[in-house]
C-alpha cells in the first residue's frame, strides 16, 4: 500500500470523525444523536461549545491541501497526526469531567471547563490520525516505505501502550498518591506494610504477612504440583501402561474449566457439611472442622488445577531424552537405577525447573480459588481485590499490593528465562534416533504408581462432584435427592408471546458467550498480524514492540483488573461499566499466546514464499492475505480456541470489570458461592465445562491438537506444525 | 547501442560490519545468460537478491535496462526469480501458483488462468494444474517455478542455484533445459550457482566472485584458459600451482625453467622473469623420461581416466591421463610434460 493512499484513507476517516459521530462518550449513547450530548465535533463546536477542541480540525486542513494535490510530504503528515494525537490526549487530561483538572488549563478555558469521556467521534479521529502518523512515517522510508506494515507498527504500538503499559503506569502513580497529593513516604509505607510482609505467624499466634503466605502458596503449589506431574509424566512416557488416552483426558479437564470449580468440589467433599466430613464424623468420630478454608484447600485446588499444565510440559522434557544416551550408559554397565539417577535425572533438571516455575506463577495469578477457599488465609490477589471492593476501599493500598504481586511473577519469569537461557540441553539432534526408551525401575515405577492412581482418582471424583451436584437437591449439605431444580432456576426457557429466557443465568452466559466471540477474533487477529510484524519485518523498535505484546504475559488478572479500573474509569478513557471494557480485557491479556503461536507457525514457513511473492509484485498485503494467512490457519485457530476459552474461564481480572449490565459467567458463579447457592454455583459451572469442551473439541477436530494452557510453554503444546514443502 | 539489462555501479551491501558485496560494478547484456560463480559466502547471492530488490544497497546505483530500481521494491522490479527451494505456495495448485503474480498484479482470474495455462502447456506441463506442488517430483516442480516466473515476461530472470535440490541424473538435463529456453525466448537470465561445471556448460559469460568483490568475468573459455589469479584458476576446475621463471614466451611459445629443469609449453606472451604458473592436471603428459622429472606418488584407476600425484622438484603435481594412455605404477619415475602453462598475475 502506497504512503498516499493510507494518508487519503486517514483523512478521510478523521474528518467523518469529526462530522458525523458522537465526539464524546455520553451514557446515553446515540439516543440523543446528533443533537445534545451525543452531536459529532462540528456540532459542538458550532454551537460554541468545547472551544478548546478547534485546533482538530485545523490540523486536519493544515494537511488536506498536499493530499488532494497527490502529495505524501512526510514530514507534514508525521507532525498533523502526531499533534492530533497529542491535542487530543492533553485536552482530555487537561480538562476532565469534575472541572479543569490541571490547574495550568485554567487560565485559559476558566476553571470549572467540563467535558465527558471521549467517544466514537474521538475514537474515529484518533484512528485517521495514526494513519497520517504512519503514512507520514512510510513517506519518509521508515518501515521499508510500506504504510501497510508502517500503520500495522504503529497501531499495534498504541493500542499496546494504551491497554498494557498505560495502566501498570496508573498503577504506580495510584500507590505513590495519598488524598490527591503525590507522597513518596505513602508509597514506602505501603510497600513496607506489616499487612504484607508481619511474620508474627513464626512468633505468636497471629497471620503472617500477604506477601509471605503468597510465596508459601506459591512454592507449595510449584513443588508438589512438578512432582505430581512428573509421576504422571514417567508413567506416560516409560511404563508400558497404555494410559496416555486417560492422562490426557485428566490433563485437559482442568484447562477447561473455570479456575474455581474444583474449589466447589472439594468444599462439598470436605466443607464443614461435607460429604468426607459427614462420613468421618459419623464412623470414626473426627469432629468436622474448617480445615479445608486456608492454606490446606487453596493448595488442594490448586494441585487439582495446575498438576495437568506440569503433566503435559514433563511428558515432552522425559519424550526428548533421547533413548540413545540411556542405552548408552547401560551398555557402560550400568544399572537401571544407576541410569535413571546418573542420566535421565540430569538431563530432566530444565524441565523439572520450568514446571515448579510455571507452577509457581500460576499460583501466584491464581485469584479465584483462594477467594472461594481462602477463608481467612488471604494471598495477594484476594487481598488486592478487598482493598478495591471490600469495606475499606482504599486504591492506593491496592495499588502498592498490585505492584509486589508484579514485582514477584516478573521476578519468577525473569529466574525462568535466566535458568532455562543457561541451562538447554540439546538432546534433539535432528539425526534419527532409533532406540527404545529404557523402562523405568521398578521401585521407581511402583513409587510414581501410588502417587499417579490416587491422585487420578481423586481428581475424577472431583469432576464427578460436579456433574452429580447439579442434579441433586443440595449435595452440600447430603441431601441427595435427585432434582432438576438447580437447572430450573439457572436457565428456565419460557414461552410467553415468544421466547423468553427466565433463568437467573442466561443474562451473564449470553453476555460471556457475546464477549469471548467477539474477542476471540480480535485476539487472533491481532496476534497473528503482531506475530507476522515481528517475524516477517524489520524495523527500528522491534524488540520493544515485542516486549510490549509479551507483556500481559506476566501480568497477573489481579494486577490488570486493578490497573483497568483506574485507568479507565475517569474521562478522557471511560470504559467502565462497558461491555468493551471487557473484550478490551480479554483481548489484551490473551494477546500473548496468538503472538507466540504466530511466530512457530511463521518460523515453519520459509521465507522464500514471502519473497517469491515479493519478485512476483505482491506487496505486503496481497502477500499477507494470500500466501501467509492460509498457511497459518491452523496457528489462526488455535489462537481463537484459546482466547475463547479463555474469555469465558477467566476471572480474576474481569471481576473488576464486570457490571450489572454486562456480568459474566464465571463472576456470577463466584457470586453464587459467596451467597451459599454452591448447588446452583455448580449446575451452572457444568454448563460451562460441556460449552467449552464442545468448543474444544471441536476444534481439536479441525486442527488436531489445540493450543489451550495459558503458560505451558512451547516444548509442550505447541501448535501442530505446519507441514511446507515449497 | 541499448541500454544494458543489468548495471551496478560501485554497489556495495553490509550488513552490520560484513561487506556481503562491496563496491561491484558490471554490466550485464541483454539476452544472455549470465552466471555468478563463487564458493559459499562469496556475496553472489546477495548480488542476486540485489538485482531482484529482495536487498537493498547499502551504496551504490542499480540499474534495470537503464531504469534506476535502486531503491525500488521487489514488487515493483518487473523481475521474476526461480528460488533454490522453488517456494511453490503450497496451499495452491499449480495452476493457482502460476497465474498468482498476474492475478496479484491485477489481471482478471479468467485471462490470468488461461495465461498460465499456456506457459504450463508450452513446458511440458499440461494434466498438472490441478495438483498441488507437494504432488509433483522435483524436476516438475522446479518446472513450475520456471513457468511461474516466465509468465510475468519479465525484464531479468534471476536463478538461484536452481539445480542443487535435483539428483545427479536430471541436473544435466534441467540445465540443459534452462539453456534452451533462454535461447528460444532471447531472456536476460542471472544464474547463481557454485559448481563451476555448471556455470562453463550454460554462461554466455561468467563472473566469479569472492570476499565480495569480482575475481574474475569473462567468457567461460577465457575463464578457464586464462584465469586471472590462482583462485580462479583453481575455482575454474583443478590446477597445480607452481613456482617457475619465464625464460622467454613469444608467439604461444615459452621457454621455463621449472623445478630447476628448462621446458618448453604453450603459453600466452608474458615479460621474462619469475612467475606463478598453473598447470591443468590434463594439461600435464607424463612418459618415462623429458619434461619436470619426478615420480609417482598415488595412481588411481577411474575408468575412463587414470589420475596420479607425481613428486616433482617444483612441488606436487596432480595429473589426469586418459585410460588408453600409458599406465605407470606407484613409485615409478616418470617425466612430466607441460602442455599448456598459464601464467597468473599476483
Amino acid at each position: 500500500m502506497g504512503a498516499l493512499s493510507l494518508a487519503r484513507a486517514a483523512l478521510v476517516c478523521a474528518a467523518l470523525g469529526l462530522l458525523i459521530p458522537p465526539w464524546y462518550g455520553p451514557d446515553s449513547g446515540f439516543t440523543t444523536w446528533p443533537a445534545g450530548e451525543a452531536a459529532p465535533l462540528v456540532l459542538l463546536l458550532a454551537r460554541g461549545e468545547a472551544w478548546w477542541l478547534w485546533p482538530l480540525p485545523l490540523i486536519l486542513l493544515a494537511c488536506a491541501p498536499a493530499l488532494l494535490g497527490r502529495r505524501a510530504e512526510g514530514r507534514m503528515l508525521v507532525a498533523c497526526g502526531a499533534a492530533a494525537i497529542a491535542w487530543v490526549f492533553l485536552q482530555g487530561w487537561a480538562i476532565g469531567l469534575p472541572g479543569t483538572v490541571w490547574s495550568i488549563a485554567a487560565p485559559f478555558v476558566g476553571a470549572d471547563a467540563t467535558q465527558p469521556a471521549l467517544g466514537w467521534g474521538a475514537t474515529a479521529l484518533l484512528t485517521g490520525a495514526a494513519g497520517l502518523l504512519a503514512a507520514g512515517l512510510a513517506a519518509r522510508g521508515r518501515f521499508g516505505g510500506d504504510a501497510f506494515v508502517a500503520f500495522l507498527v504503529t497501531g499495534s504500538a498504541a493500542l499496546l501502550i494504551l491497554f498494557v503499559f498505560a495502566p501498570l503506569l496508573t498503577i504506580l502513580s495510584a500507590a505513590a498518591i495519598e488524598d490527591g497529593k503525590i507522597a513518596p513516604g505513602a508509597l514506602v509505607g505501603r510497600f513496607a506494610a506489616p499487612e504484607a510482609w508481619s511474620l508474627a505467624c513464626v512468633t505468636g499466634s497471629l497471620g503472617c504477612g500477604v506477601v509471605w503466605n503468597t510465596l508459601a502458596l506459591a512454592t507449595l503449589t510449584g513443588v508438589l504440583s512438578t512432582l505430581l506431574g512428573l509421576a504422571f509424566a514417567l508413567l506416560a512416557a516409560r511404563a508400558k501402561l497404555h494410559l496416555g488416552g486417560a492422562f490426557r483426558a485428566l490433563a485437559i479437564l482442568p484447562l477447561i474449566t473455570p479456575p474455581f470449580v474444583v474449589s466447589l468440589s472439594l468444599i462439598v467433599l470436605f466443607g464443614r457439611t461435607g460429604m468426607v466430613t459427614e462420613a468421618l464424623s459419623a464412623l470414626l468420630g473426627i469432629p468436622r472442622s474448617r480445615w479445608i478454608y486456608g492454606l490446606p484447600g487453596v493448595l488442594l485446588a490448586q494441585l487439582l488445577a495446575f498438576t495437568p499444565i506440569a503433566y503435559l510440559l514433563l511428558e515432552g522434557a522425559v519424550r526428548q531424552i533421547a533413548p540413545s544416551l540411556e542405552e548408552a550408559a547401560s551398555t557402560m554397565g550400568a544399572r537401571r537405577f544407576t541410569v535413571f539417577r546418573t542420566v535421565t535425572w540430569p538431563l530432566l533438571r530444565p524441565g523439572l525447573a520450568a514446571a515448579f516455575l510455571l507452577g509457581f506463577v500460576e499460583s501466584l495469578s491464581d485469584f479465584g480459588n483462594p477467594l472461594v477457599l481462602g477463608g481467612d488465609f488471604d494471598v495477594l490477589a484476594t487481598r488486592i481485590f478487598f482493598a478495591i471492593a471490600g469495606a475499606r476501599h482504599d486504591p492506593g493500598r491496592a495499588a502498592a499490593l498490585a505492584l509486589l504481586l508484579l514485582g514477584l511473577t516478573l521476578g519468577a519469569f525473569a529466574l525462568q528465562t535466566a535458568w532455562l537461557g543457561r541451562r538447554r540441553y540439546v538432546t534433539v539432534t535432528g539425526k534419527g534416533d532409533a532406540g527404545v526408551p529404557t523402562p523405568l525401575p521398578r521401585g521407581l515405577a511402583i513409587a510414581c504408581g501410588a502417587v499417579a492412581f490416587p491422585w487420578m482418582a481423586f481428581t475424577a471424583i472431583v469432576y464427578a462432584i460436579i456433574m452429580l451436584g447439579a442434579f441433586v437437591h443440595d449435595i452440600g449439605r447430603g441431601d441427595m435427592t435427585f432434582t432438576w431444580r438447580h437447572y430450573v432456576t439457572a436457565f428456565e426457557v419460557e414461552w410467553f408471546q415468544g421466547l423468553v429466557f427466565r433463568g437467573a443465568a442466561w443474562d451473564s452466559l449470553f453476555t460471556t458467550i457475546e464477549v469471548a466471540a467477539i474477542s476471540a477474533p480480535l485476539t487472533a487477529g491481532l496476534g497473528i498480524l503482531l506475530a507476522w510484524l515481528l517475524a516477517r519485518q524489520s524495523f527500528p523498535g522491534r524488540r520493544t514492540l515485542e516486549f510490549m505484546a509479551m507483556l500481559s504475559f506476566a501480568i497477573p488478572g489481579t494486577v490488570v483488573g486493578v490497573s483497568y479500573i483506574m485507568a479507565f474509569n475517569v474521562p478522557p478513557l471511560e470504559l467502565t461499566g462497558t461491555g468493551l471494557i471487557l473484550v478490551i480485557c480479554f483481548v489484551f491479556r490473551n494477546l500473548p499466546v496468538g503472538v507466540r503461536g504466530g511466530i512457530a507457525a511463521l518460523a515453519q514457513i520459509d521465507r522464500s514464499l514471502d519473497e517469491a511473492s515479493a519478485t512476483m509484485g505482491g506487496g505486503a498485503v496481497a502477500t499477507l492475505r494470500r500466501v501467509i494467512l492460509p498457511l497459518l490457519r491452523p496457528a489462526i485457530i488455535a489462537a481463537l480456541a484459546y482466547s475463547f476459552v479463555h474469555a469465558m474461564t477467566a476471572v480474576s481480572a474481569v471481576i473488576f470489570l464486570v457490571s450489572a449490565r454486562h456480568n459474566l459467567a464465571t463472576v456470577y458463579i463466584v457470586g453464587r458461592v459467596e451467597a451459599g447457592e454452591i448447588a446452583l454455583a455448580i449446575a451452572y459451572s457444568s454448563v460451562l465445562i460441556l460449552i467449552m469442551l464442545a468448543v474444544v473439541l471441536g476444534i481439536d477436530k479441525l486442527v488436531g491438537r489445540a493450543q489451550i494452557g495459558r503458560r505451558a510453554p512451547a516444548g509442550a503444546m505447541q501448535p501442530a506444525p505446519v507441514p511446507v514443502t515449497a | 547501442m541499448a541500454d544494458p539489462a543489468i548495471r551496478f555501479e560501485r554497489v556495495t551491501k553490509s550488513f552490520g560490519p560484513v561487506r556481503a558485496v562491496d563496491a561491484v560494478s558490471f554490466d550485464l547484456p541483454r539476452g544472455a545468460l549470465v552466471t555468478l560463480l563463487g564458493p559459499s559466502g562469496c556475496g553472489k547471492t546477495t548480488t542476486l537478491r540485489l538485482i531482484a530488490g529482495l536487498e537493498l544497497p547499502s551504496e551504490g546505483r542499480i540499474e534495470i535496462e537503464g531504469r534506476d530500481v535502486t531503491r525500488l521494491a521487489a514488487a515493483e522490479r518487473r523481475i521474476a526469480m526461480v528460488f533454490q527451494s522453488y517456494a511453490l505456495f503450497p496451499h495452491m495448485t499449480v495452476l493457482e501458483n502460476v497465474a498468482y503474480g498476474l492475478s496479484v498484479n491485477g489481471a482478471r482470474r479468467a485471462a490470468a488462468e488461461a495465461e498460465a495455462r499456456a506457459m504450463l502447456a508450452s513446458l511440458g506441463l499440461e494434466g498438472f494444474e490441478a495438483r498441488l506442488p507437494a504432488e509433483l517430483s522435483g524436476g516438475q516442480q522446479q518446472r513450475v517455478a520456471v513457468a511461474r516466473a516466465l509468465v510475468l515476461r519479465p525484464k531479468v530472470l534471476l536463478f538461484d542455484e536452481p539445480l542443487s535440490n535435483l539428483d545427479a541424473r536430471l541436473r544435466r538435463r534441467v540445465r540443459e533445459d534452462i539453456r534452451d529456453l533462454q535461447r528460444r525466448l532471447g531472456l536476460s537470465v542471472v544464474y547463481v550457482t557454485h559448481d563451476q561445471q555448471e556455470a562453463l556448460a550454460v554462461s554466455d559469460l561468467v563472473i566469479v566472485m569472492r570476499d565480495g568483490r569480482i575475481a574474475q568475468m569473462g567468457r567461460p573459455t577465457e575463464l578457464y584458459e586464462d584465469p586471472a589469479d590462482s583462485f580462479v584458476a583453481d575455482f575454474m576446475g583443478e590446477a597445480n600451482v607452481i613456482a617457475g621463471e619465464v625464460l622467454a614466451a613469444e608467439g604461444g611459445r615459452a621457454r621455463l625453467r621449472v623445478g630447476g629443469v628448462e621446458v618448453e609449453s604453450a603459453m600466452r606472451a608474458h615479460p621474462p622473469g619469475p612467475a606463478t604458473l598453473a598447470v591443468r592436471p590434463e594439461a600435464v603428459t607424463l612418459a618415462e623420461a623429458g619434461g619436470v622429472p619426478g615420480r609417482v606418488v598415488r595412481a588411481a584407476f577411474l575408468g575412463q581416466t587414470r589420475e596420479y600425484e607425481v613428486e616433482t622438484a617444483a612441488g606436487m603435481l596432480f595429473v589426469i591421463a586418459p585410460a588408453s594412455a600409458r599406465a605407470f605404477a606407484e613409485g615409478a619415475a616418470v617425466g612430466c610434460r607441460l602442455e599448456r602453462v598459464i601464467p597468473l598475475r599476483g
